[in-house]
């Protein structure tokens, strides 16, 4: 254990957003030359914990945050990320942010360029120093050469690889002179495996010369691989500091994803549960949803089941609704009722008895400049022709608007939506009653399988119960097939019966709800056949 | 009471107040400045009916997502087509007209789809590209108005004896076929274009029902979010290229109704700037870039072309010179640029 003064220390770092608390007295400290893994969930508090860290304009903005950053034992509070900066922190975002049209070694030294002396500066001051190219090769090239990797420091970033975009980003960080802590948000999510490992060793390397690193990682073999120490966040809690040697995957694993609400599982334990025949069959549907690709999935749904699909964000669970139901280019088989039906035409997968409440509320789920009652009544008007009122032996097909505003009543009435009327415009409504909106549109088509994409997201705990409860209730009432994704894995465990977890696109193993929430864990990280129970085949759950 | 006032100037919006007070203002100066109430008034009616339709031509597009239709002169042209075809053919009064909508209507649906088909191509910039489909259109018609074979005396130029003329009378053929059905004249300068009014409110009703049915409510759907219309089965290209004929058609029937009234046929540059008033009209009646209503072709068609007549004529006497033209030009462009920054505070 390294001795002295660390690097960075964090102390009691609160965080709220608009009475929404994300982080809790989190704590943890850095020593020169240290790779810490943090590792949590989506939504655990990892980013936020970065953010405050860097100095982002967005915490700030929301009311700035509790507790002490220390550098080199000295208190520190960033402002902007240029203080971080300046402090000697270094961040390599999840997205690029890089110039496509300009070369690796202007994007490395971008604003730092080494600069060559001319007359015209004697008149028009610094501005007019042109670039010492020569010299900025070379210092491409040292940093380029620190990483160890082979990478032209004159290659265009739009024709380059992702793996060597994400050098590129981590070579500028390193030509800063100062830096001497560099935190990566997952970059190796878009690495394939040699250029991850290549990644691994050059980061071991900047460790060696005293930077210290913080990862954050999905992977956790590459935590354990690569990483001193690591850092467990579930719900804004730090739940475990562990130095990597003393601890394996299926511990981090349970970490992460271990609740000690285990009674809110498996609800109606005990009680029988009768599913019938494979109602929705998939065979090797691919999605192409941007950053949800769902790329081989073939799953069997039965008639009357609850079916969850979890995994981490971007990992395609949210995909497959959606290709299933045609907004997203895909390919494969869809079987329902044993039938194979139109892949890429909503209208088709409408028609088979199939409804959708999309994640996407605002963008897909709502007409939000008009009233709730055509939101609730448009999709069964135009796919079933109910609320129409066919004149001249059906050449006129009128709509028929008391009855849309009498089935909107009863939809406000059984859902306990909150607005003034059925003419209430939909983006008057809060994300909770919106919610409620969608889910009466979909029911309002009386689906045989209705898909339900991440329902509570966004909405506060009453509404979220409501939604639930009302989820469970037309699934007894009316032996509607539910399909639920949702990025919550105990919600997915209060609610469904089988859960499918889907990692980079394909389905790593489905189990019963009642499963300990660690075989749920390593799932979600990929480690397929490593955990207790062999997946489930359809039928074998609680049906 | 105050809460009833508060309610319709919430609404009405406040611009179509203030425009309806000035315009009532022109007419209370009108007699005082020497400039005949009645026949103002009845100027004022008989604009609203030739321009009625056109305006109503933006409704369709408006509703589908598709913006304001600027590319209004390709339905024009269909129109012109069918009036220029029934006054060859030359079968005179109401006939001749309904023969002209005839040929009309079928062109502007085939032009209509076309439009609709690029439009569908280029989604986000449909009302830059829809005003330069209206302007090459209108260029490409000038050379063909030269070279169509139509023979009718009355229509082509007398030195060379082929080619159309730039302004052709109806006179003799179907002036005010619908103007003079029904029509009311109190004294010698009020008189109301009766059956123009029942043509336009017919119009009105169709395209309000329209947008009853089950495909209206679609294509307002598709207006709204087309992605909520595509989740829900909708063929948003289709419905879009659906709106965009309707447009058209309207547009070639708008034209029609306005040559009737109007007198003469505007071959050539005519339809070139046709777009505007029309669009200017259904933004000053509180439309927006994607909801437009019957009310708001009523109003705005009423508020612009009340405007339109008086200012010219009030302000001419005033100041004892003939500028009418001038004004004119001032005050309808004025108009535009109000409605477009207008629009574009709508967008934010």
């Amino acid at each position: 254990m390294p001795e002295g003064v660390p690097l960075l220390k964090m102390e009691n770092i609160g965080k709220e957003f608009f009475g929404n608390r994300v982080l809790y007295d989190v704590s943890f400290s850095l020593m020169p030359g240290e790779i810490m893994g943090l590792v949590g969930e989506n939504g655990a508090g990892k980013s936020t914990l970065m953010n405050i860290l860097f100095g982002m304009s967005v915490i700030q903005e929301t009311g700035g945050y509790e507790g002490k950053i220390f550098i080199d034992g000295e208190e520190k509070t960033f402002k902007d990320p240029f203080d971080a900066l300046e402090a000697g922190i270094g961040m390599v975002h999840q997205e690029f942010s890089l110039i496509p049209g300009f070369t690796a070694t202007e994007n490395i030294l971008l604003n730092r360029e080494s600069m060559k002396y001319n007359p015209l500066v004697e008149v028009f001051g610094d501005r007019f120093k042109t670039l010492d190219r020569q010299d900025m090769q070379k210092r491409a090239e040292k940093a380029i050469d620190t990483l160890g990797v082979a990478l032209d420091p004159d290659t265009l970033i739009s024709e380059m690889p992702v793996g060597h975009k994400q050098f590129t980003e981590i070579a500028r960080e390193i030509d800063r002179q100062k830096t001497r802590l560099l935190v990566l948000d997952e970059p190796t999510a878009v690495l394939a495996e040699s250029e991850a490992t290549v990644l691994i060793d050059a980061l071991k390397k900047l460790a060696a010369q005293g930077i210290a690193i913080i990862f954050i990682s999905h992977r956790l073999q590459e935590i354990i691989d690569l990483c001193d120490k690591i850092v467990v966040l579930r719900d804004g809690r730090v739940i475990q500091e562990a130095r990597t040697e003393n601890t394996n995957v299926r511990q981090i694993a349970s970490w992460m994803v271990g609740r000690q609400i285990s009674g809110e599982a498996c609800p109606d334990e005990g009680k029988e549960r009768t599913c019938g025949d494979v109602i929705l069959k998939t065979e090797h549907l691919w999605v192409d949803m941007p950053g949800e690709t769902v790329r081989d999935v073939s799953i069997e749904v039965r008639r009357g089941e609850i079916f969850g699909l979890g995994g981490l964000a971007g990992q395609g669970k949210v995909g497959i609704p959606n290709g299933i139901m045609g907004l997203y280019i895909s390919g494969g088989k869809v079987f329902v009722r044993g039938k194979e039906i139109k892949l890429n035409d909503p209208a088709a997968s409408l028609n088979e008895g199939m409804a959708f409440v999309s994640e996407d509320r605002r963008g897909v789920g709502l007409l939000l400049d008009e009233g709730i009652d055509w939101n609730i009544t448009f999709t069964a008007m135009q796919i079933q022709e109910k609320f129409i009122k066919k004149l001249f032996g059906g050449l006129i097909k009128w709509r028929d608007d008391k009855a849309v505003t009498k089935c909107t009543e009863d939809f406000i009435k059984a859902l306990e939506i909150r607005c003034t009327g059925p003419k209430q415009r939909a983006v008057e409504l809060s994300g909770g009653n919106q919610q409620k909106v969608c889910l009466a549109k979909a029911f309002a088509v009386a689906p045989e399988i209705l898909f339900v994409s991440e329902p509570t997201r966004g909405i506060d705990v009453g509404a979220k119960k409501l939604v639930l409860d009302t989820l469970r209730r037309v699934n007894e009432e009316s032996g509607t097939t539910i399909i639920m994704t949702s990025s919550e894995l105990e919600e997915l465990r209060s609610v469904c019966d089988r859960i499918a977890i889907i990692n980079e696109g394909r389905v790593s193993g489905i189990l019963p709800a009642c499963s300990p929430a660690e075989e749920f864990g390593l799932l979600m990280l990929g480690h397929v056949g490593e955990g207790l129970a062999e997946p489930v085949p359809a039928g074998n759950g609680r049906c | 009471m105050k809460e009833k006032l508060q309610s319709f100037i919430e609404n009405a919006g406040w611009p179509r107040i203030i425009i309806g007070l000035f315009l009532l203002s022109l007419f209370i100066a009108a007699p005082f400045v020497g400039v005949r109430l009645d026949a103002s008034l009845s100027d004022t009616l008989v604009r609203v009916g030739m321009n009625g339709v056109l305006v109503l031509a933006m409704v369709p597009m408006v509703q589908s997502g598709c913006g304001l239709n600027f590319g209004l002169p390709l339905g024009i042209i269909a129109g012109l087509l069918g009036a220029v075809t029934s006054i060859q053919i030359g079968i005179t009064g109401g006939i001749g007209f309904l023969i002209a909508m005839a040929i009309a209507v079928p062109l502007a649906v085939v032009f209509g789809w076309m439009y609709g088909q690029l439009l569908n191509r280029v989604k986000g910039d449909e009302m830059m590209i829809a005003t330069y489909v209206g302007f090459s259109s209108v260029a490409l018609m000038c050379m063909a108005w030269l070279l169509l074979p139509y023979t009718s005396p009355t229509m082509i130029w007398g030195y060379g004896g082929s080619g159309l003329r730039t302004t052709i009378s109806v006179e003799g053929f179907w002036l005010n076929a619908l103007s003079k059905y029904l029509h009311i004249q109190i004294g010698q300068f009020f008189y109301i274009p009766v059956g123009m009014y029942l043509f336009f409110g017919l119009m009105v009703f169709l395209v309000w029902g329209f947008f009853r049915t089950k495909t209206g409510t679609a294509i307002t759907a598709v207006g709204s979010n087309p992605e909520f219309a595509r989740a829900s089965g909708i063929d948003v290209d289709k419905m879009r290229t659906i709106s965009v004929v309707l447009s058209t058609v309207l547009g070639a029937i708008g034209i029609l109704v306005y040559e009737q009234s109007f007198g003469f046929i505007q071959l050539y540059m005519g339809p070139f700037y046709m777009a505007f008033p029309a669009v200017a009209a259904i933004l000053l009646g509180g439309a927006s870039v994607n909801k437009a209503s019957m009310m708001n072709v009523l109003v705005g068609t009423f508020l612009f072309q009340g405007i339109l007549t008086m200012t010219p004529s009030v302000i001419n006497s005033v100041m004892q010179t003939d500028m009418s033209e001038v004004i004119r030009i001032i005050v309808s462009n004025g108009m535009i640029l109000y409605a477009l920054t207008r629009k574009v505070m709508v967008k934010r």
